[in-house]
């Protein structure tokens, strides 16, 4: 008979009983509303094993791969630890390596923690302050490769934690990080297939570690690389995005700004008509949209209406933590 | 005889025409202001257990699930007409999936047994 665990509880599950059915027999109000693994309010995460055959039908790649599963669905047939999904993962120490000012308003933090941070490049991750203070950012670091985590920070005015990152922060400096969360990564396999990256802001962040593991992993299809902006001096990284755009003839990559001047690598004008020009039609595209949401959430519309399946669709909106009192913050990731 | 869920292929075929079907959805100006929510993936999950339902697939919901879920855009105006609009893209999906005008009609029957529950209003005795 197998057992779960779920919030330091332990729970027998009777043959064939649900994960879900286990979790409501014994009191906790798990979310659930179809049990029929349609709706997907019942969606948990397996910790320590693969989730119970059936359990992740017509999830997202990405869900799959972080464990998700449908509790309604799930029959376990082996012991298994089951976290609610706003679990985030433990917090783990970390020494900053360095501060470096990479753009007139992003700087980036380099970090080591003390035992090994498991996360895919382009998650985000929160940074605790010594205080408590916390705010997420993208991690931009290539996980197969680098040993380092690093975040991309930009600064807002009168932000609490992005003021002292710039101001204040310095090498060797203890903070914890906590996570890693969200959908943003890449995942081998289908190489062939056309990968749109459209970022603003430090969403270029999640996008940069993105297209490397991308590459890393021989990815063959082309990479439409969109970066935006207000005007040029908005973009950063540029250096950067084209050495990999000169050393990979699949990355097109693309300046996309509402005001200034076209030249080669940049256009002006809205992202959503250069990519209608660039990729009129999206079926049978992977995409990653980052950034400022009211453009993530428009984009995703759009390149779903141009034929992308939402299971390929990979958003991650910077949302504003709403200001606290007078002074305006961002969630960091903005 | 096996449900239609299971002629059109089950879980993967219904997966392919949930989206077919919300394009037609978002595209059509008759219905596409209840479709702005951003959390685009809850409503492409709720279409399929609704697309599941009235294929005759696995589900659990019940009239009172329906009453509830659509409370919200009953007070936001839906209507017969509204229920129409679906009840034809939900059609033209499935004939672009194959089914026959006979199957559609099969549907479009079960899609009408809930429309009193989705407009939130006492059973009424079966339409024509």
């Amino acid at each position: 008979m197998a057992q779960i665990e779920y919030q330091g509880r332990r729970i027998a599950l009777a043959p064939g009983e649900t994960v879900l059915d286990g979790l409501l027999g014994a009191g906790i109000a798990a979310p659930h509303s179809c049990r029929a693994g349609h709706c997907r309010t019942c969606i948990a995460r397996a910790v320590d094993a693969p989730p119970p055959d059936g359990s992740q039908t017509g999830l997202k790649d990405a869900w799959r791969e972080l464990g998700l599963f449908l509790t309604c669905c799930a029959i376990p047939t082996h012991d298994m630890c089951v976290a609610a999904i706003d679990d985030l993962g433990l917090e783990i120490a970390a020494t900053v390596i360095d501060v470096t000012r990479i753009a007139h308003d992003v700087m980036r933090v380099r970090l080591t923690t003390d035992a090994p941070f498991e996360h895919r490049g382009g998650q985000f991750v929160a940074l605790v302050r010594h205080d408590g203070l916390s705010r997420s950012y993208s991690t931009a670091n290539v996980p197969s490769r680098d040993a380092f985590v690093e975040l991309h920070v930009r600064e807002v005015a009168n932000g609490a934690m992005s003021g002292w990152i710039a101001r204040q922060l310095q090498a060797g400096e203890r903070v914890r990080l906590r996570g890693p969360d969200g959908e943003c990564f890449y995942l081998p396999g289908r190489p062939e297939q056309n990968l749109l990256l459209v970022g603003t802001g430090t969403g270029i962040a999640p996008l940069y570690s993105i297209l490397q593991e991308a590459l890393r992993h021989g990815h063959r299809g082309r990479i439409l690389l969109l970066q935006g902006a207000v005007e040029e001096r908005g973009l950063y990284l540029v250096e950067e995005l084209e050495a990999l755009a000169r050393e990979h003839p699949t990355i097109e990559y693309v300046r996309c700004l509402l005001r200034g001047e076209a030249r080669p690598g940049i256009e002006v004008g809205s992202i959503d008509a250069i990519l209608r020009t660039r990729a009129p039609s999206l079926v049978g595209w992977r995409a990653f949209l980052c950034g400022h949401p009211e453009l993530v959430f428009d984009l995703r519309r759009k390149a779903f209406l141009a034929g992308i399946s939402l299971k390929d669709v990979h958003a991650d909106a910077f949302v504003m933590k709403s200001p606290p009192v007078a002074a305006p913050e961002s969630a960091g990731r903005s | 005889m096996s449900s239609l869920y299971e002629r059109l292929g089950g879980e993967p075929a219904v997966s392919t025409a949930v989206e077919i079907f919300y394009r037609k959805m978002l595209t059509d100006d008759r219905v596409a202001r209840f479709f702005d929510d951003v959390d685009m993936d809850g409503q492409i999950a709720k279409q399929k257990g609704f697309l599941t339902m009235v294929l005759g697939g696995p589900n659990h919901y019940t009239g009172k699930d329906m009453r509830a879920g659509h409370a919200p855009l009953v007070a936001r105006g839906l209507n017969d007409s509204h229920v129409d609009v679906v009840i034809e893209h939900l059609g033209s999906t499935l004939i672009e999936l194959g089914a026959t005008p006979a199957q559609v009609a099969e549907v479009a029957a079960l899609a009408n047994s809930v429309r009193d529950d989705v407009l939130n209003r006492p059973s009424a005795p079966a339409r024509a």
